[in-house]
C-alpha cells in the first residue's frame, strides 16, 4: 500500500511538468481563458463575442483589470491557456500582472487577443510592441477613411471604417468567405519591419490616414493607406497566437448587429462581417484550427528498416516524416504539396519536395551527395496561418572506407600488367644466376659487362660481395 | 638529484676504459685470477652498465611532472593523440584507419585516418597489447604518459651506437649520456608529453645511423634498415621531410667532394626507393613523395646517383679519355635539361605541388609572418632567441663548434654527414623554436666527439708521462704528441699539470651541465600547462586547475550533441576532456573555418550571433587570464584572431582594434575592441571584482589595466560557467527571441 501511494505520488510528480502546459500535445485547443474588462459593462456589449466563445466550450473567467487579486500564475502553474484583455485604457494592472508578465504568459506558449482603442494606455502600446506591433503615438488618433466609411456613420467624421482587406489565408479566417465589410472604428498600428513573424489580418484602404479628427490636420499624417494595419496577428517561434485589435467596438454587439452599406458601392448587407471576423480570428488564436503537429524524422537506407548512425557518401536514403493537422477535435492527416525536406550542412546539398500518402504520412528518397561531414535532414515548414514546423536530425556522412573501393580498375590494367611483365623475367634469371654464383664462387674477378648484368648485380648485392 | 654526477662519471668511465684498452695486460697477472676477467670483457662489462644506467637516467630524469602534478597528458595536441590511441585500442585497426569524426570542425568533420600520422598511436596501443599479452593490467592513459620516456630511452642507445660509427665507443657513450639529459630533448620528451615528436625523434636518430652504417658498409641490409626506420619516421611525425632532404644533400655533397663509392649508390639507391615505397603506405604523406615540391631534391638525386653509375661505366668501357669528357659533357647537359624540363612541365600542369608555406617559412624566417598568420601565431614557431639556445644546450653550444673541429680534422663519409646534420638542423633550430628539438641529437653527437676526443687526448698524456721514467725514455708518447719529442725532460710536468687542470675542467664543465639540466627539466619543462602552478604570497604552492574543471563541466553539464565554439588551441583538449563537438581544433586544416571563428569572436555581438547561428553554436568558450595573471590567454592571443579572420573576411580590420598601433584593453582602447565579443565574454562581469589589494575594480593583472568597458550586458548569450579562478568562461548561446 506504501508501495502503491509512493509510486502514484512519484508517477504524478512525473506528470506535473505536462499538466503545466496549456495544451497538451493531444488537444491543443486552449480550455481557460482569463478576460481582463476595465468596466464589467462590456460584458454585456460585447456578449455575442463570449457567448460564441462559451458556445465553443471556453471557461471565461472575467475580471477587472484593476482586480487587486488579479494573478495570471499560481505555485508557478499557469491558471490560464489563454487572454483576452478588452481593457484598453487600464494604466495598471491590480495585483502581480504587468507588462512583463504578459510577455512571459506568451512566451510560455499561450496565446493573448490585445484590443486597443483610441487613447490606449501606454502600458497596452508596451504589449502589443513586445508583440512587434506600433499603435500610432498621437493617442488622440484615429484611423479616418474618407472613401471607404461605412454609410451608416452617423458622426460624419469618416472614422467607422468599412474594411475589405482581409489576409487570404483559409486558416485564420476560415474557409467560408467574409462577404461583408468588416466595420472598424479605432486607432491605426503598423507592424515592426523587423519582425518577421506579425501579419496583417484587416488593413486599411489606400485612402486612409491616422488623425485625430475633431482637429485640423496641420501636419502631413504618420501612418497612412495600406500601410495601417487595422487588425494584426503574432504567431511567436513557440507557436503562441497573439491577435492585436485597433478597435474594441470591433468585438461589441453594437458593429457586429449593424448593417453595412460602404460608401460609393450599391451593396447593402443585412449585418456586418464582424462576426465571422471575430469568431473565426478567435478560432485560429486558440489554436482550434492550423494547429500542426510532426512526428519524429524517420529515415533509413533503402532496403533497411532501422536508422543507421552514420552515412556513407553515395548511400540511398528513405525519409519520412508524419504530419497530422488538428481539427479542433480530433487530429486529422495533413494534406499537402509543399513540405520539403533539406539536406543540410551550412547550406542545403538536397532539397525535396516530400509527397504524402494523404495519411499523415510525407516521404521522399534521393541519395547522399557525394560529400562528407555532419548533416541534418531538416524539415523547415512556414506557411501563413499554420503552426511552424522547424524539425532538424543530425547525421554524420563518411567517405568509403578503405576496402569499400573497387578493387581493380579497368583503365588500371595496363600497370597490372607492367607489374608482372616486370617480375616475370627477373625471376627466372635470378635463379639461373644464383645456381650460377653457387658453382663459381671463388669467381671474384668477374668481367665488369657480367657484372653489370642485372640479375648478377642484383645477386651481388643479395650475397655483399666486393664490388669494384 | 640522481642525475647530476652522471656524465661526469660516463666520461671518466669511458676514458678510463680506454685507457685501460691501451695498456698493458700487466695488471691481469698480478691479480686474483678466479675473479679477474680479461681487458675486453672489462670494457664489455663497462660500457654495459654505463649504457645501462644512462638509459635509466633518461627514463628518471623525465619523470618530475608525473611526481609533481600526476600522471596525466600534457598541452594541447597530446589529448587528441591520447584520444586517438584510446579508440585505437578499443575500437582495433581498421576502425581507426578508417575513423570519420563527426566531434570536431563541426559540420565539416575530419577523417582522423586519412590526417594523421600514425606512428606514435599504434607504438602506444603495441606496447599497451604487448603489456596487456603479458598480464599487465596497466591503463592506456599510463602508457601513454610514459612512451616518451621511454623513447627516450631508446634514443639514447641509438646515439651511442651513432657515436660508435662515426668515431668511436666513447663518443658513442659520452653522447648517450648527454643526449639523456639534454633539455632541448627533455622539453618534448617528459612524461605525459604525448607528442609525435617523442617517438619522432627516436626514429631520426635511428634512420640517419642506419643510413650512415649503411654508406659505410655498403649492406643492402643496413640500407633496408634505414627504409624501415624512415617508414616509421614517416608514419610518427610530419619532420621526416627533414630527413627526405638532409640525406640527398648529403648524397649530393659526397658526390660533388668525389665521396662517390659502390656503397654509397647501394645505401641511398635502397633506401630511396623502398623508404618511398614504404612512406606512400601512410595516408596522410600518399603521393606526396613523387608529387610533392619537398620530395623532388630526393628525386633529382637519386637520377643523378644512375648517372653517375652510368658514366662510370662507360668510362670503363671508353678507356679513352677525350672521348669520355665529350661524352661527359653531352650527358650532363642533356641529363640537366631534361630534369629541368620535366619540373617546370610537372609544376606548370600542377602535377607537383609548389612547397608548401610551412617549408618556405623554414627557409625564410619573415615569410610566415607576412603570408600566413595561422602559423606564425603559434608560439613554437617564433624564431629562436639566443637564451633559449643557452637554455636548451648549455655547455653543448661551446662544445659544438669544438666537436666541428675535431670532425674536420678526422673527415670521413659519417663525419660529414653528422657536420652536415647538425649544421643544417641548427639554422631551423634559429627559424623556428620547436625545431631545436631536431637540432639537439646532432648536437650532442658533435659535442660528444669534442668530449671524447679531448679526454682521450689528455689522458694519454697524462698516461704516457707516468711511464716515461720507467721507460727512460719519450718512445712511448706515441705519435699523439710529436710535438712533445721536440721539448726537454724539464716541460713535461708542466704540460701533465696542464693537462690534469684541463681534464678537471672538462669534469667541471660536464657537472655544471648535468646541474643545469636536471634544473631546467625541473623547473620549466615538466609543467603540464593543463594545470598551472603559481607561488603564493607565503612561498606555498598554488594550482589552478581550471581547464580541466570547465572541461568536466562541459562534460556533465551540457546536452551530448552540444557544440562548442573556441579559439583553435583548446579544440583537442574540448573534445578528448569535455567530449564535445567543437568547430575548429589544433589541427589548422581548414583556415576558412578558423577564420569564420576567428570572425566572430572579433565582431559585435548581433553578428558574432548570426554566425554562430549558422555554426549551430551551443556554446562558447573563452580563456580568460584576468583574475589569476595568467597571460597566455585569448585577449593576448586576440589580435591573432582579428588577423586570421581578417585574412579571409576583409570586413574585419587589424587597425581598428589598435590605438595608434598599441593593443590595449583600457579606457583608451578602440571603441571596436571594447564591444566585441571577445572582450565582452572575457570582461564580463568583470567590472564588479576587486583582483587585487589597492586597485579599482576590474583591475586585469594579466595586462596590468583597469579594464576600459565594465559595464557589459550580453544580449544573445548568457553565461553558464566560470571556473574558480576565472580562467575558463563559458557562454551559452541562447536561441533567438521568441517573439522578435
Amino acid at each position: 500500500m506504501m508501495n502503491l501511494s509512493r509510486s502514484v505520488a512519484l508517477f504524478s510528480l512525473f506528470l506535473l511538468p505536462l499538466i503545466s502546459f496549456s495544451f497538451s500535445v493531444d488537444n491543443p485547443t486552449d480550455r481557460r481563458v482569463l478576460v481582463l474588462l476595465d468596466d464589467l459593462s462590456l460584458k454585456s456589449s460585447h456578449s455575442i463575442f463570449f457567448s460564441t466563445l462559451k458556445s465553443r466550450g471556453f471557461d471565461l473567467d472575467f475580471k477587472l483589470a484593476e482586480d487587486s487579486k488579479l494573478g495570471l500564475q499560481r505555485y508557478g502553474q499557469y491558471l490560464y491557456d489563454g487572454l483576452i484583455i478588452f481593457a484598453p485604457s487600464t494604466e495598471r494592472f491590480g495585483g502581480s500582472l504587468d507588462s512583463k508578465s504578459i510577455a512571459d504568459f506568451v512566451d510560455s506558449g499561450r496565446d493573448l487577443i490585445l484590443s486597443a482603442d483610441t487613447s490606449a494606455s501606454d502600458l497596452i502600446r508596451g504589449i502589443a510592441t513586445e508583440c512587434g506591433v506600433d499603435f500610432d503615438e498621437d493617442s488622440s488618433a484615429m484611423v479616418i477613411d474618407h472613401t471607404s466609411f461605412s454609410v451608416s456613420d452617423v458622426d460624419g467624421d469618416h472614422t467607422l471604417i468599412a474594411a475589405e482587406d482581409l489576409v487570404k489565408s483559409d486558416v485564420i479566417l476560415g474557409k467560408t468567405k467574409i462577404e461583408a465589410p468588416v466595420l472598424f472604428r479605432g486607432v491605426a498600428h503598423s507592424l515592426n519591419p523587423t519582425n518577421n513573424l506579425v501579419w496583417k489580418v484587416l488593413s486599411a484602404s489606400p485612402s486612409a490616414y491616422s488623425a485625430n479628427p475633431s482637429s485640423k490636420l496641420s501636419s502631413p499624417p504618420q501612418l497612412t493607406g495600406s500601410a495601417i494595419s487595422l487588425v494584426s496577428v503574432m504567431q511567436a517561434r513557440n507557436n503562441a497566437r497573439v491577435v492585436i485589435s485597433g478597435s474594441l467596438q470591433l468585438f461589441s454587439d453594437r458593429l457586429i448587429r449593424s448593417g453595412v452599406q460602404k460608401a460609393g458601392s450599391p451593396n447593402k448587407y443585412e449585418k456586418s462581417g464582424n462576426e465571422q471576423f471575430v469568431t473565426e480570428l478567435s478560432k485560429w488564436v486558440f489554436h482550434e484550427r492550423g494547429h500542426l503537429k510532426a512526428g519524429s524524422l524517420v529515415h533509413h537506407r533503402v532496403g533497411e528498416t532501422d536508422e543507421p548512425a552514420i552515412y556513407r557518401i553515395k548511400d540511398d536514403l528513405e525519409f519520412s516524416v508524419e504530419i497530422f493537422e488538428w481539427s479542433g477535435k480530433s487530429w486529422e492527416p495533413y494534406v499537402a504539396d509543399d513540405v520539403q525536406v533539406q539536406f543540410y550542412m551550412m547550406s542545403p546539398y538536397v532539397l525535396k519536395t516530400l509527397s504524402t500518402d494523404k495519411k499523415g504520412l510525407f516521404h521522399t528518397s534521393f541519395k547522399v551527395p557525394d560529400v562528407y561531414g555532419v548533416f541534418q535532414f531538416k524539415v523547415e515548414y512556414e506557411k501563413l496561418g499554420y503552426t511552424t514546423l522547424s524539425l532538424s536530425k543530425q547525421i554524420p556522412v563518411r567517405p568509403y572506407r578503405h576496402n569499400e573501393y573497387e578493387r581493380f580498375i579497368p583503365t588500371a590494367y595496363p600497370y597490372y600488367g607492367a607489374c608482372f611483365t616486370t617480375v616475370n623475367p627477373i625471376l627466372p634469371s635470378f635463379f639461373l644466376s644464383l645456381s650460377l654464383s653457387l658453382t663459381h664462387t671463388t669467381d671474384k674477378a668477374k668481367p665488369l659487362d657480367t657484372f653489370l648484368n642485372a640479375d648478377g648485380w642484383f645477386l651481388r648485392l643479395q650475397l655483399r660481395l666486393p664490388l669494384p | 638529484m640522481g642525475g647530476k654526477p652522471e656524465p661526469g662519471n660516463v666520461s671518466s668511465k669511458s676514458e678510463s676504459m680506454a685507457a685501460k684498452k691501451a695498456s698493458p695486460d700487466l695488471l691481469n697477472s698480478l691479480s686474483f685470477k678466479s675473479l679477474k676477467l680479461k681487458t675486453k670483457q672489462q670494457e664489455l662489462l663497462l660500457r654495459v652498465s654505463i649504457l645501462g644506467l644512462v638509459y635509466v637516467l633518461a627514463f628518471i630524469a623525465r619523470l618530475f611532472s608525473v611526481l609533481r602534478y600526476e600522471s596525466m597528458i600534457h598541452e594541447f595536441d597530446p589529448y587528441f593523440n591520447y584520444r586517438t590511441t584510446l579508440f585505437l585500442t578499443e575500437k582495433g585497426f581498421y576502425e581507426f584507419w578508417n575513423w570519420f569524426d563527426s566531434e570536431s570542425w563541426y559540420p565539416l568533420g575530419r577523417i582522423i585516418g586519412g590526417t594523421l600520422y600514425p606512428g606514435l598511436m599504434v607504438t602506444a596501443a603495441l606496447i599497451y597489447w604487448t603489456l596487456r599479452f603479458l598480464r599487465f593490467f596497466v591503463h592506456i592513459r599510463e602508457v601513454c604518459v610514459l612512451t616518451a620516456p621511454f623513447f627516450a630511452s631508446n634514443t639514447t642507445v641509438v646515439a651511442y651506437f651513432f657515436g660508435k660509427e662515426i668515431w668511436d665507443t666513447g663518443a658513442g657513450l659520452v653522447a648517450a649520456a648527454l643526449i639523456a639529459i639534454c633539455p632541448g630533448y627533455i622539453s618534448r620528451s617528459v612524461a605525459g608529453s604525448y607528442d609525435n615528436e617523442a617517438v619522432a625523434i627516436f626514429a631520426l636518430l635511428l634512420t640517419f645511423y642506419l643510413f650512415v652504417k649503411a654508406v659505410n658498409t655498403g649492406s643492402l641490409s643496413w640500407a633496408l634498415g634505414s627504409a624501415f626506420g624512415y617508414f616509421y619516421m614517416v608514419s610518427a611525425w610530419g619532420g621526416y621531410v627533414f630527413i627526405i632532404n638532409l640525406i640527398p644533400l648529403y648524397v649530393l655533397v659526397l658526390l660533388i667532394t668525389g665521396r662517390y663509392s659502390m656503397r654509397l649508390y647501394i645505401a641511398y639507391n635502397c633506401m630511396y626507393i623502398l623508404g618511398m615505397l614504404l612512406a606512400m603506405q601512410i595516408r596522410f604523406v600518399g603521393f606526396q613523395h613523387v608529387q610533392s615540391g619537398e620530395h623532388m631534391g630526393a628525386m633529382g638525386v637519386f637520377l643523378l646517383m644512375q648517372v653517375f653509375y652510368f658514366l662510370d661505366w662507360v668510362k670503363y668501357q671508353l678507356n679513352d679519355t677525350k672521348l669520355f669528357q665529350t661524352f661527359l659533357r653531352i650527358t650532363v647537359t642533356s641529363a640537366i635539361l631534361v630534369g629541368g624540363v620535366a619540373l617546370g612541365v610537372g609544376t606548370a600542369s600542377g602535377y607537383i605541388s609548389p612547397w608548401t608555406g610551412r617549408f618556405y617559412s623554414l627557409l625564410d624566417p619573415t615569410y610566415a609572418k607576412d603570408h600566413i598568420p595561422i602559423i606564425a601565431s603559434v608560439s613554437e614557431h617564433q624564431p629562436t632567441a639566443w637564451s633559449s639556445f643557452m637554455f636548451d644546450y648549455h655547455i653543448l653550444l661551446f662544445l659544438f663548434p669544438a666537436g666541428l673541429y675535431f670532425c674536420f680534422k678526422r673527415l670521413s663519409d659519417a663525419t660529414i654527414f653528422i657536420v652536415m646534420y647538425g649544421l643544417t638542423s641548427l639554422y631551423f633550430a634559429g627559424v623556428m623554436v620547436r625545431l631545436i628539438l631536431v637540432a639537439t641529437p646532432a648536437v650532442c653527437l658533435i659535442s660528444a666527439i669534442a668530449v671524447s676526443a679531448t679526454v682521450k687526448n689528455l689522458t694519454s698524456l697524462l698516461r704516457t708521462k707516468q711511464k716515461a721514467p720507467q721507460s727512460g725514455s719519450t718512445k712511448g708518447l706515441g705519435s699523439s704528441k710529436a710535438s712533445s719529442k721536440v721539448l726537454l725532460d724539464q716541460s713535461q710536468p708542466v704540460q701533465k699539470n696542464g693537462a690534469m687542470a684541463l681534464l678537471l675542467g672538462v669534469f667541471y664543465l660536464l657537472s655544471r651541465y648535468a646541474i643545469h639540466c636536471t634544473w631546467v627539466t625541473s623547473e620549466a619543462y615538466s609543467s603540464p600547462s593543463i594545470v598551472l602552478a603559481a607561488r603564493g604570497a607565503h612561498g606555498n604552492r598554488i594550482i589552478f586547475d581550471d581547464y580541466r574543471e570547465a572541461y568536466y563541466w562541459l562534460r556533465q553539464n551540457t546536452p551530448t550533441d552540444a557544440k562548442v565554439m573556441s579559439w583553435w588551441d583548446y579544440g583537442y583538449q574540448i573534445t578528448a576532456m569535455g567530449n564535445r563537438t567543437v568547430i575548429v581544433d589544433n589541427n589548422t586544416w581548414n583556415n576558412t573555418h578558423i577564420a569564420t571563428v576567428g570572425r566572430a569572436m572579433s565582431s559585435y555581438e548581433d553578428e558574432a550571433y548570426d554566425i554562430m547561428r549558422s555554426l549551430d553554436v551551443n556554446y562558447v568558450l573563452v580563456v580568460f587570464g584576468g583574475v589569476t595573471g595568467y597571460s597566455s590567454d585569448d585577449i593576448n592571443k586576440f589580435l591573432w584572431m582579428v588577423r586570421i579572420g581578417g585574412g579571409v573576411f576583409p570586413v574585419i580590420k587589424e587597425p581598428e582594434y589598435l590605438v595608434n598601433g598599441e593593443f590595449r584593453v583600457d579606457k583608451g582602447a578602440s571603441p571596436k575592441m571594447l564591444n566585441c565579443l571577445m572582450y565582452k565574454l572575457c570582461y564580463y562581469r568583470f567590472g564588479e571584482l576587486v583582483t587585487e589589494y589597492g586597485k579599482p575594480s576590474g583591475y586585469d593583472r594579466a595586462r596590468g589595466v583597469e579594464i576600459g568597458n565594465k559595464d557589459i550586458k550580453l544580449e544573445h548569450l548568457e553565461e553558464a560557467y566560470t571556473t574558480s579562478n576565472w580562467i575558463v568562461r563559458i557562454y551559452r548561446v541562447k536561441p533567438p527571441t521568441n517573439r522578435l
